[in-house]
Formats: structure tokens, sequence, C-alpha cells
């Protein structure tokens, strides 16, 4: 058989990674602020941010 | 204020460059220079942020804080999955999809009434989304002219009406200019990833603005509004809404495939596969950009118009109004309005098509078939459907807007919208992924979804707002407590959208599951869903035509094409179809099942895939296969594609068989004809002592009176010559003992600096005749090895010999040493000869090679002499090589090991 291609796979695996990190319970965790922003504003923007990047990483790769 | 003459005007204005934009679009698409590049592509998705989120976030972050960004976390997650997507846009182009309504409706047998419930539920789901966008537009103007309650009024019209005619007016320039109605917009693509970029400039011009023109950046901002006690709640999440949030995630993540403006972008109007490899990640980066200032400009209103009670809403807008800044004003309004047209625009387009295809045309072909038959060019009328089609449906919006638009804030209605489209979730992805998924399972799925849909979402939005009693909210359905629109069963504790959510989906997956498992598909139907879940495999071959079987006529069919696409299109993609298959005129086709495929697609491209085979079915007899028979057809397709698969394996391995014999046929080549050689070299060598034998014995054997001087020199060279026959015989026969592992060792501790000395004594006179100098230098205290003696002495004799032979006589020096290493003892024998190549050095060792040129010179041994020796030393675990450069000498190196110290 045929196996799918590798980079769908990756950005698929960076999706269901990302249901977790940005629900609950996990969102519970960022307690407090850092230079009066509220740590869970960092968080939320933060892994956003990560799974973007990470996304596009892997999708412009070449041969990939 | 701001005049309302320079708004009008500066609204013109950028709808006319909208049009430019589109213009320009559609222009390169005629010349086959698309523009729509993967960063154009991935932009047109942002037709996702509307008004909703334009001003209508900000709203939402005043009440539910950071909750707002579920809306945009669940696309990003949803995009990720790129497999789904691709899937989809791979059925769509394969079936020639159209809208969402014909996709559904296509998996399921091509059946015009599922299709006709998607474009009912899509239509009446969507109407109060494009509310939203008048109610906004509406809304930003009323700021602009500081007149609150959509008091303006022209020729006695209320501005949201005025705001919906000129969306009307401007879609149905915008997306209906074109007479063909299969091609894709490229043009509206173009200006909607044109608006995108605008409304995330005017929306990040305001939120740079607000946080660091008003107040002293992100820090600042969050610090003073901690002190304000009322909007602590909205810094922090409430963990208590943790089952709403996830709700949220999964509403906007299926939004954003099921809205059918979505599916236009995303699906029908894809032009190439790998552009979502760009979209993957800068439409999520869109969104996150989009959304930085969201909760800055939030915070920023509520602190500057503390106690004032101004609609969280239109913040974007009174904020700079407030600080004088009108240009600023001016640009929000713009980019608000670039949300608002760009959204009604890819909305209204695809709803027209679908109320058009899935809606309109079976009706019509239906009722007035008899009529229509006589008419000639349909594709005019069409265009009429989908114009009047726009209207009615922002005539609708309207309507929903009088009745229920007021009661709620942008995000509201939004999400009644979201939970509509999410009920087409289970029939499409059940569709994609499950081959027994059926009509009657779809069709109940979405009934199901839908009603509680409406009994739990849409009615008691009207409800809400006085249009109708709010019994059944308040008390129940004919007064029973568990029948509670937006408490069903007792649910509480929920909101309303989480609420719906739940209840819908449960309803639609279960009735969808159980019914498909409960049912048997038809015959379209089967073939259709194989076409669907397996359209990777089915793509690389040609579509099954064996699916369709009966009598056609082509002009019967080129009549229908040309009534419906209009003759000129027709015409051209019946020429194309006719190069496709080889022929040279299109009417010589053959009236075959592949050209009724043909005929069927470029119809559904138009009217949609239903109503395309019920008019195809129309002018030709198809005869009925039973479902056994295409089930049968197609379990076929599947073992033929098992069996090819499994005949490329065994080629595969046949062809690696095959390498590997045409290899070891070489290496047999090979050493034939080295066996050869060797033959023909050994004859050689044999021959010239017998020769000399020969010549002698016949000489001593004539001349009785010979001298006894000269007789005694004969004999002396007979014995010498018979000793060298020995000599190679012996060779040949150990030789052959080795390579066999027949030869006989005797291993003892040897001392290798002896075994040396000795072997250089016994070749001292061969050294002296030649006048070649044998220098030696053998360490002292050297360890012994296990080694077979004679065997050593034969390697090191044969070493000796060999450089004795090669290096001049005269000034020739061989120079032995003998040396020590952590594990071994290493032997060189270095000489000033000839020297050797670099290929020599390689094939020196081979049996039978020699160094020098056989072919002109003499040959100087055997060439076993190596070979034997190499054998040797391998076999007490050393290694024997040379090291050389042609004309320097050369230098034979053969190690062996210490015996391992025992533990």
């Amino acid at each position: 058989m045929k196996r799918g291609s590798p980079t769908r796979q990756r950005l698929a695996a960076i999706g269901l990674c990302g249901i977790p990190l940005l629900t609950y319970p996990l969102l519970g965790l960022p307690k407090g602020s850092l230079a009066g922003i509220p740590m869970i504003v960092f968080y939320l923007f933060g892994v956003w941010a990560g799974l973007i990047a990470l996304a596009a990483w892997i999708a412009e790769r070449r041969n990939a | 204020m701001l005049s309302g003459w320079f708004i009008a005007l500066l609204s013109a204005a950028y709808v006319g460059l909208l049009f430019a934009v589109a213009r320009f679009g559609d222009a390169r698409a005629d010349a086959g220079k698309s523009i729509i590049s993967a960063n154009v592509y991935a932009l047109s998705l942002a037709v996702y942020c509307t008004s909703w989120t334009f001003f209508g976030s900000v709203g939402r972050a005043t009440s539910g804080g950071l909750s707002f960004l579920t809306i945009y976390l669940g696309p990003t997650l949803m995009l990720m999955c790129v497999g789904v997507i691709i899937k989809m846009i791979r059925i769509a182009k394969a079936q020639r999809i159209t809208s969402i309504a014909d996709f559904i409706a296509s998996r399921y047998g091509k059946s015009q009434l599922l299709a006709g419930l998607v474009t009912v539920i899509a239509v009446i789901g969507i109407v109060p989304y494009i509310a939203l966008q008048l109610k906004a537009v509406a809304a930003s103007l009323d700021v602009l002219f500081d007149r609150p309650g959509h008091a303006i009024q022209l020729w006695g019209i209320d501005s949201t009406l005025l705001v919906a005619a000129v969306l009307a007016l401007f879609t149905i320039l915008f997306g209906t200019r074109h007479l063909d109605a299969t091609e894709r917009h490229e043009g509206m693509v173009a200006a909607v990833a044109f608006e995108s970029v605008v409304k995330l400039f005017a929306f990040v011009a305001v939120g740079l603005f607000v946080t660091y023109g008003m107040y002293g950046g992100f820090s600042d901002l969050f610090q003073r509004a901690a002190t304000h006690p009322e909007l602590v709640g909205l810094l922090e999440l409430d963990s208590a809404r943790a089952g709403t949030w996830t709700a949220m995630v999964l509403l906007s993540g299926l939004a954003i495939v099921f809205l059918p403006r979505q599916f236009q972008v995303m699906v029908v109007e894809n032009v190439d596969e790998s552009h979502l490899k760009r979209a993957v990640w800068l439409f999520p980066l869109y969104l996150l950009l989009i959304n930085i200032f969201v909760l800055p400009v939030a915070l920023g209103g509520l602190m500057h118009f503390s106690g004032q009670n101004f609609n969280p809403d239109t913040f974007v807008l009174t904020l700079p109004l407030s600080q004088g800044a009108e240009s600023l004003a001016l640009l929000v309004f713009i980019g608000g309005l670039s949300a608002a047209t760009g959204m009604v625009v890819v909305e209204t387009i695809a709803l027209s098509t679908m109320i058009c295809n899935d809606l309109v045309m079976p009706i019509l072909l239906r009722s007035t078939w008899l009529k229509m038959e006589k008419r000639g060019n349909l594709s005019g009328l069409l265009l009429g459907i989908r114009r009047v089609a726009i209207i009615l449906i922002l005539l609708l919006g309207y309507i929903y807007f009088r009745a229920a638009g007021e009661a709620y804030a942008l995000v509201g209605i939004g999400l009644i919208s979201f939970a509509a489209v999410a009920q087409f979730a289970p029939a499409l992805f059940g569709g994609m992924y499950w081959k027994q998924g059926t009509r009657a399972g779809a069709l109940a799925g979405l009934l199901a979804g839908f009603a509680v849909w409406l009994y739990t979402l849409l009615l008691p939005s009207f409800a809400k707002s006085g249009w109708i009693a709010n019994g059944f909210v308040e008390h129940g359905l004919f007064g029973l407590g568990w029948l509670k629109a937006q408490a069903l069963f007792g649910l509480s504790g929920l909101d309303e959208i989480s609420h719906c959510l739940w209840w819908s989906l449960l309803a639609n997956l279960g009735a969808y599951v159980v019914v498909s498992l409960n049912s048997v598909p038809g015959v379209v139907e089967a073939g259709q869903a194989e076409r669907f879940v397996d359209v990777f495999r089915h793509a690389q071959r040609g579509p099954d035509t064996r699916l369709w079987r009966g009598d056609a006529s082509v002009k019967d069919l080129v009549d229908l094409l040309e009534r419906f696409l209009g003759p000129l299109r027709a015409q051209q993609q019946l020429v194309s179809y006719a190069q496709m298959r080889g022929v040279e005129h299109w009417q010589v086709l053959p009236p075959d099942a592949a050209f009724v495929h043909f005929a069927e697609a470029e119809l559904a491209g138009a009217i949609g895939s239903a109503s395309a085979r019920v008019m195809v079915s129309s002018v030709t007899r198809e005869e009925n296969l039973g479902l056994e028979e295409v089930l049968d057809i197609l379990d076929e397709a599947t073992q033929v594609r098992a069996y090819s698969r499994e005949l490329e394996a065994k080629q595969l391995a046949l062809e690696v068989a095959t390498s590997e014999l045409r290899e070891a046929n070489e290496r047999l080549r090979e050493l034939d004809r080295m066996k050869d050689d060797f033959i023909s070299t050994v004859t050689h060598e044999l021959r010239t002592p017998l020769t000399s034998i020969r010549a002698l014995s016949e000489m001593l054997h004539e001349d009785p009176q010979m001298e006894l001087v000269d007789r005694t020199r004969f004999m002396a060279i007979i014995v010498s010559e018979t000793e060298r026959l020995t000599r190679l015989i012996n060779q040949i026969l150990d030789m052959a003992k080795l390579e066999s592992g027949r030869a006989e060792w005797t291993t003892a501790e040897v001392d290798i600096g002896e075994v040396v000395r000795d072997a250089m004594v016994v070749l001292g006179q061969l050294f002296r005749e030649k006048a070649v100098r044998l220098d030696d230098e053998i360490a002292a205290d050297l360890p012994c090895v296990l080694a077979d003696r004679d065997r050593l002495t034969q390697v090191v004799v044969n070493l000796l010999s060999n450089a004795v032979k090669f290096v001049p006589g005269g000034d020739g020096v061989v120079r032995v040493s003998v040396t020590a290493g952590a594990h071994e003892v290493r032997v060189a024998v270095a000489d000033n000869g000839p020297g050797l190549s670099a290929e020599e050095c390689s094939v020196i060792f081979e049996k039978f090679r020699q160094g020098g040129n056989t072919l002109t010179n003499k040959p100087q041994g055997t060439g076993l002499g190596l070979p034997i020796s190499r054998q040797i030393v391998e076999y007490f675990g050393g290694k024997l090589w040379v090291e050389s450069t042609p004309r320097a000498g050369a230098t034979f190196i053969f190690t062996v090991p210490l015996p391992v110290p025992e533990a």
C-alpha cells in the first residue's frame, strides 16, 4: 500500500497536539502575570504562534 | 463630524478599487496567467474574518475575556488536517462539485432531495450571519454620523436596508458578471484577498493607536485594567466554562470547512492543491495577527468609556473618534466595509449557486420542463435565477435583522450560523471516509440535527426579540418542562450555543449512523461512495465507465450542453474533449458511456450534479444495473487493483533476482577467463623447462660420444629445470589446498624476527648473485605470535624473492623491517624497484596476475605467490597489502595479530 504523504501526517500530528494544548484542563495551568500582562495571554498566543511556526517549518521545507 | 457625501464618495472609490482588482484578476485568468498564488489563496481564506471579527470580537472580549479566541483556534487546528482538505479538493475536482450542497448530494447518489435539504439548511443557517454584516455596517455608519438607532434615512429607507441594497447590487455586478456559470471566480478571489489585507491593516492600525497612542503599551494597559475590579474577570479564564471553550473550538473548526463561503474559497476556488501548504500556516498567522489587539482595544474601550453606555461592538470606531482621529476612523470604517463586503459577496455567490442548482432547477425541470425544452440557451436563465437569489438572500438577512438582530450582539448571531453549518459534518465527513453511509442516513441525520438546531437556537432567537411567543423557551413546548428549548432534558448550565451543538450533533450523528447501518444503498450511491472514499486510487485511472450502460445520442447530449452552457462554451468543451480522446471532430464521437460521463460532468459544473443527472437521464435510455452488478464491478475493480499490485511486487522481485544472476554470471565469466589465463600461463611455464629438458635429453641421447664436461653441464641444467617444474606444480597444489580448506596447519608460538632472519639467510645467495643489498631492521624483544612457522617462512621468502626479482641489479636495495604494535606484529619488505600503479596494487593479489606487462615481458613468476601468501596471512587473522607509487619502489606489508591474553 502507498503510504500517506509524510508532510500531511506531520501537520495532522501538530493539529492533534494542539487540541489538548489549547483546551482545558491545560489552559487552567498558567497563573499570575508577567510585566502586568496575564500569563494566560502569553500562553495562548505563545502556543498558537508555536504551532504556526512548526507548521510553517514543516510545510515549507524542501523535499518534504 | 464627517460629511455624509465624503463617506459615500470614499466608499464608492473603495468599491471601485475592488472592481479594478477583480477585473484585473479576471483578465489575467482569461489570459491564462492566473494571479491566484499560494499567498493569494491563503489570504482569500481570511474571508472567514467578517464584520463579526472586525467589530464583534472586541464586543465579545468585553464580556467573555479571552474566549473570543476560540473562534480562531478551531480553524487553526482544523487547517492542520491538510489531508482531509486535500481529499475534499480532489473529490470536488473529480466530480465537478460547485457547492457544499452539491458535494453532499453527489456523494449520496446525486440526490436532488438531499441537495435541496442542504441548501435550505445553509440558507436558513446563514441568513442570521448576513444580517450580522448588515447590522455591523449600519452600526458603523451610525457611529460615523453620530446618530444612534439607525436613524439615517434616505428617501424614507433606513440605513440597513440601504446597505443591503448596495451590497446586493455589488454582489450581482461582482459575482455574476460572467455569462458562463461554471468558471471559477478568480477576480473575486483576488478582490477578497485584497480586502483581507485592508481589514488586517485597519485593525492593526487601530490596535496600535489604542495600545500605544492612548495607553503606554501592553503592560501599561493591562496593569491599568487590573486596577478596575469589574475588568479583572476579563483577564483570566473561567475554568467553569471549560465545556463552552471546547465546544467553541470544535464549532469554529467545523465552520472553517462547512460555511458555504469557506467551502467556496477553500475547495471550489482552489487552483492548485499545493497552495494549501502555504495556507496551512499563513492563514492561522493572519488570524493570530488580527487577534493580538482585540483584548487591548476591548479593555481600552471599557476603561475609556467607563460608565457611558457605548456599544462595545463599535469600540474600534468610537475610540479613534473620541481622540479626534477621524482619518483613522475612516480607515477602520473601510476595513469593516471590507470585512462585510467580502463575506457577503462570497457567501451570497455560494448560496445563490446552491439555490439555483439545487432548489430552483429541480422544480423548473419538473414543472415546466416541456416549455423549457423549447427554449434555446438557458445559461442566461441560470444567471438570472442566481441574481434573484442574491437579492432574496440579502432581503432575508434584512428581515432577520429587523426581527431578531437587535436582541443579540454580533458574535451571538454568528454563532447561530456556525451551529447550523456544523450539521453538515457527519454526512460530509462520513461520506468521505465511510462507504456504508447511505442517503437515507444522511437525510435522517441532517433533518434531526437541523430540527434540534431550529428548536434550540433559531426559534429562541426569534422569541428573545419578542417576534414569537417565548413560552417554549421559558416553560417548554406544551408546558413540558423537559422540552425547554435551551435546557433540553434538563441539560442546563451550558450556554445556548454549546447546548445546541451537543444535542444537535448527538441527534445528527446518531440518526446518520443508525439509519445508514439499517438501509441499503442504491445503485448510483454505491458507485459514488466508492469514488468518494477511494478518490486517491480512482484518480489514477479514468472514470469507471462500466457503471453506465444504455443508449444515448451525441446530438441530444450536445443539445443539452449547448442549452445550459451556452453554445460557445459547449463547443469549446466538446473540441477539447474530442482532442483528448484523439478524435478529429466531436461530431464523430461515439455516444458511449465515456461521452455520457463527460456530458454529465460538464452539466454538473453548471447546474449541480443532481440536476445534471436528471437532465442526462432525460435524453438517454439508461439500462438499470442491479445493485448486485454494481457491487460486483466495484469489487472486481478492487480485486484487479490488488492483483496488479501483487504482480508489480513480483515483477520487482524478479528484476532483483535477474540482476543478481547477471552479476553472478559476470563473476563466473571472469573466473573462467582467469582459469583460461592460468592454464595458458601454466602450460607456458611448464613448457619452457620441458622444452629445455627435452632438447638436452635428446642431445645426450643422440650423441653418446659427448664430452663429459658438456654432459655434466647438461645434466645439471636438466636437474635444475626439473626442480623448477616441481616447484610450480607444488605451488599449484598448495593453492588448491588452501582454497579448498584442506591445507594442514600446525600452530605454535613463533618468533617472527627469527623467521625473517632465516628467510634472509636462505635467500642470501640470490641477493648476492644479483648484487642487491638486503638491509634489515628487526626490533628486539618481539613478542611471539601464534602461527605456523613454515607457512610464515613461505610468506617472507615469497615477498623477498619477489623484491629481488623486480629491483635492478647492482644498485637495488631491499629493506626488511619487523616492528611490534599494540595488537600485532608488522613485517614490511620495501624495495626500490619500478613500483606499482594504483590499479596494479589491487589486482596483484589476484591469482595469476603478475606485476609488469605479461604480454611483452616473460612472466617472472607463477602469479600464485602473493595470493598464497595473502591466504596464509589471513588465515592467522592478519592482513597483507602493498603501498606503492610508480617508479618509487613498493612496500609489501603484512601483519600477524598478537594472541589475545587469556582473561
